[in-house]
Formats: structure tokens, C-alpha cells, sequence
């Protein structure tokens, strides 16, 4: 589509916060694999002489003064960037209701959420807006609206896509992806964004991890974990579809018991906010984004993060100060970080087994806009499936696995880290493209 | 709560921070399941983190001033090649 024809296709949809005119957009136009191909990007990621928000009021009126490593790749294989994507306000949410510009809405049902927190970018996607777009995860958020919105969202192996300029929130769970229509599209964005960066000292190379272990075409479903309470019947019905597909294709499937699963989503929500509330102090009303004046200098401050950052990232700074406080550290934090590296053992030990995992990409299909705004914990828990591969490093791609009524459902497969080569494979066989 | 908000440096409503104390308390029981965990380093294995940091030597810097003026041009006040801020002290 062109910039005009995305911009009247989005009126009912608002997956942009700002779709670039021709002249203003990344006017490439350089030779390469993505020539005459447009792409969206996440807001949280720098486009410079753009406005980059991270969907925050805090960051209004900020300029990109630099290009993130993701876009300069794109620019140079010659993609075309349209536009900055909605999201929730710094990736926290599920849904981009907490977006201070706004809710994404879902196209397959306009009522409904396209999740989050990468939400503009798969509905953009969904809707035929852009054929790619990018997104980052900290939690599920390209996976997680991926399968909201009907479409395949990659989360690479941490440190796999450089993060130099993108605005940081958890930094050791960030990562940047790719979301598309198919697993082959979503491959070849990886290929071009992947690669060792000396701009971002986390990233990895080629041999960080030893392929040492042939394709078998072996799939684990950890059962207890997939049936975890508060799981919906469609999904559960869907899933086992899922797996029978998987068995027709060849695959075999064996059930696995990883007892430290179950600690996953609380040990994301210690480490999250911990990390959080330390990346955010950057954000201060004096180097840059939006300024409250108070009566003096601290008091700068105070007005500036009370007014900028919207309830959910006041509620995440707090709680990450919480536990990170003297007293409750060794307690949330201290446990976090061992249950962590007890979770990350007990899944690389399954991949000497096995070569992929199996679970629902989320626990029900997208919810109506509104219905789960009044109860954090009621969202945090729609994050279970997706945030092992986080805590993990490990990677992890959802792929359309059918609908309920309108409603799109994805399954998520899990990967060893460095063996993204063994989702492609996967997924294309069960999406046949 | 309140002291909570005032050390990450937020201003606060007594509404806000009211109801935010009901939220922390269902959140913090369902993350405090962690406290149940007891890892034994020997069920932890090196092998499974294969990072480590990566280092490079504190030379050739860019050319001074290159970014100053795209970076300052952010600044909500400024005053020559400063940012400017409130008295400190």
C-alpha cells in the first residue's frame, strides 16, 4: 500500500502512530533483497530525523538523533520504512491499552485487542498495510499479538539482532524480531536484522552456541504446563489439533515434565520490573522528551515522571523498586535470578531430548478492549506461554494455528538457543509456507 | 507506598497510591511463589550460559562535538552547549 492508501486503511485500525509521507520516509531506494518492499517499525525503535515515542507522553516531541542498527540493515537492503507502529507505553502491557496514543485495534474483530505489546506492528501486518514489521519482545510481545492478529511473529535468540537504539526497557530479555504473514517472509527479515553489532556488546555470533545436534524432528509438549489453570477450552482444543498435525507431518511427539515451568511468570514479573524501574530512570525531563517544571530541581522530577509516565509504568517502576529495595531483595530478586537459571538448565537439558517445544502461543483469543484494564494480574497471567523463552534466552516463533469463530489462535514453538534454523523448518511444515 | 513512589521519583495522588497497594498485594502473592524455590548450585550448570562480556579498548573515540548539537537540540532547556537545570545546591 501507499502511505495515503495505509493511512485511509487505518483509520479504523490505528496499528500507526504515524505513517511517514513519500518524501519523509527512509527514501532508500538502495539495491537489495527488500527492494520496492515496505516495512513498519515498533516505536520504540530509532528512525532518525523520526519521532520515536516507545508510545510514551514522556518522549513526546522526541527526535531520533541516530539510526537503530535494525533500521540502518533495512535501509541498506533497500526496504522502504513507512511508519512508526502503536504500542504499549515502553513494550509494558499485552495489549497497547496502555499506549498513551490510543488502543490498536484487532482487524479480524474491531472490538476486540490486537495484543501487545508489538500490537500496531501484527495488526498492520494482519490488515495487508505492510508485508513486514518489526517488533521487540520482552515478555511475548511480537508472539503474542502475532497470534492475536493471525500472523507469524519471531522472537530470536537473545543477543541474536543487535539493540542499539532501541529504547531498553528489560535488558536482559529484549529482543528485537520480525512479524509476517509467513514463516519464509519472517526467515528472510531475520537474515537481513541478525548479526554481531559493536554497537550493542550483548549481541552474539555465529559459534556463541554449538550446533551440535542433528534435526530429528522430535517435538516435547510439556502437559502440565499447557494445561495450567485459567486456560480456555478453544485453546486447549485447538492445541491438540495441533499436535495432530504435527504426528501427520511426521513429528514425533513426546510428553515432558518441567516441574520449574510453573515458576516462569513469576520470576518474569520480579526480574521485569526490577530491570524496568533502573532502565526508566533515564527518563528525568532534563536530557531530552517532556519537561514539568516544579519548584526546583528534584521536585522537576517527581512532576515530570508523575505526569509523563502513564499508570502502568508508574505501577511497574514502583514494584521494581520494591524488589530491588534492602530488606525484600534476597527474598523476590535473589529467588528470581536462581529460579531463573534452574529454568534455563531444566530447558537446554530438554533440547539434548527434544528439538522443539510445544505450547498455545496464549491462554484464550483476543479479549474485548476494556475487559481486562481494571486487574494487572489478569493480563500479567495472559503472558504464561511466552515468557520462558524470554527468561531463557531461548528462541521461540508463533505460527497461525487456526481460528475460534473470527478469532485468530496461534501454537508457539520453542527452540535450543542458536537453533532458530529448527523453527523455520517446523513452522513452514505447519504452515506450508 | 508513598515512600516507594518517592524514591523512584514519582509524584503520586493518595488515590493512586491507595489502589496500588491492592494491586501489589495480589501480585506480589503470586510472584512470591519463588520463595519455594531452593536451587542447589550443583542442579545449575555453567555450561547453560554460554555469554560473557565483551570488552574493547577505550580508543579511537569519533570526532569531539560530532553528535553535540543533535543531542543538545533535544534538551527542554539549554543554554549554549549546556543543558540547563535548576540550581543544585
Amino acid at each position: 500500500m501507499t502511505p495515503e492508501e495505509i493511512r485511509i486503511k487505518d483509520k479504523d485500525i490505528h496499528a500507526f502512530l504515524e505513517v511517514f509521507s513519500a518524501e519523509g520516509g527512509s527514501a532508500s531506494g538502495g539495491e537489495g533483497p527488500l527492494s520496492g518492499k515496505t516495512i513498519a517499525i515498533k516505536d520504540n525503535i530509532l528512525f532518525e530525523g523520526h519521532k520515536a515515542s516507545a508510545g510514551s507522553k514522556i518522549l513526546e516531541g522526541f527526535v531520533a538523533p541516530y539510526d537503530s542498527t535494525v533500521v540502518k540493515k533495512l535501509k541498506d537492503a533497500g526496504a522502504l520504512i513507512v511508519g512508526r507502529t502503536n504500542m504499549d507505553e515502553f513494550a509494558m502491557g499485552s495489549s497497547t491499552e496502555s499506549s498513551a496514543y490510543g488502543v490498536t485495534k484487532n482487524p479480524h474483530d474491531l472490538e476486540r485487542v490486537a495484543g501487545g505489546t508489538s500490537g500496531g506492528s501484527a495488526a498492520a501486518v494482519a490488515a495487508g498495510m505492510v508485508p513486514f514489521a518489526i517488533g521487540s519482545d520482552t515478555g511475548g510481545s511480537i508472539r503474542q499479538p502475532a497470534a492475536f492478529c493471525g500472523v507469524v511473529g519471531l522472537k530470536p535468540t537473545y543477543g541474536r539482532v543487535s539493540r542499539n537504539g532501541l529504547i531498553a526497557y528489560v535488558s536482559s530479555f529484549d529482543q528485537i524480531g520480525p512479524i509476517a504473514k509467513t514463516v519464509s517472509e519472517v526467515e528472510t527479515i531475520y537474515n537481513i536484522i541478525k548479526g554481531q553489532d559493536p554497537l550493542d556488546s550483548t549481541t552474539i555470533t555465529d559459534d556463541t552456541y554449538l550446533i551440535a545436534k542433528k534435526f530429528n524432528k522430535t517435538i516435547g509438549v510439556p502437559r502440565e504446563f499447557v494445561e495450567s489453570e485459567g486456560v480456555s477450552d478453544e485453546v486447549k482444543e485447538n492445541f491438540e489439533k495441533a499436535v495432530e498435525k504435527f504426528k501427520s507431518l511426521g513429528y514425533s511427539i513426546k510428553e515432558i515434565d518441567l516441574p520449574s515451568l510453573k515458576y516462569a511468570l513469576a520470576v518474569y514479573y520480579i526480574i521485569m520490573p526490577a530491570e524496568a524501574s533502573s532502565n526508566l530512570a533515564r527518563f528525568d525531563g532534563v536530557k531530552y522528551g517532556m519537561h514539568m517544571d516544579g519548584e526546583n530541581s528534584i521536585d522537576d522530577y517527581f512532576r515530570t515522571r508523575g505526569a509523563g509516565f502513564g499508570r502502568e509504568v508508574r505501577r511497574r517502576i514502583i514494584l521494581g523498586t520494591y524488589v530491588l529495595s534492602s530488606g525484600y531483595y534476597d527474598e523476590y530478586y535473589g529467588k528470581a535470578v536462581q529460579a531463573r537459571n534452574l529454568i534455563t538448565t531444566e530447558l537446554r537439558n530438554l533440547f539434548t531430548e527434544v528439538d522443539l517445544m510445544l505450547t498455545p502461543t496464549t491462554p484464550s483469543p483476543a479479549w474485548k478492549i476494556g475487559d481486562k484494564s481494571n486487574s494487572p494480574l489478569e493480563m500479567y497471567l495472559e503472558d504464561i506461554y511466552t515468557v520462558p523463552a524470554n527468561i531463557t534466552g531461548c528462541p521461540s516463533i508463533s505460527v497461525p494455528s487456526g481460528q475460534v469463530g473470527n478469532l485468530p489462535l496461534g501454537i508457539l514453538l520453542t527452540a535450543d538457543l542458536g537453533r532458530e534454523d529448527n523453527l523455520f523448518v517446523a513452522g513452514k511444515e505447519f504452515l506450508g509456507a | 507506598m508513598l515512600n516507594l513512589a518517592k524514591l523512584s521519583r514519582i509524584e503520586l495522588s493518595d488515590e493512586e497510591a491507595e489502589s496500588l497497594s491492592h494491586e501489589f498485594d495480589a501480585i506480589l502473592n503470586y510472584v512470591g511463589e519463588v520463595k519455594e524455590v531452593n536451587v542447589k548450585s550443583r542442579e545449575v550448570s555453567n555450561k547453560d550460559f554460554a555469554l560473557k562480556n565483551i570488552l574493547r579498548e577505550d580508543t579511537e573515540p569519533h570526532e569531539t562535538g560530532l553528535y553535540t548539537e543533535k543531542l543538545l537540540s533535544q534538551a527542554p532547556a539549554r543554554e549554549g552547549g549546556y543543558i540547563k537545570v535548576k540550581k543544585i545546591l
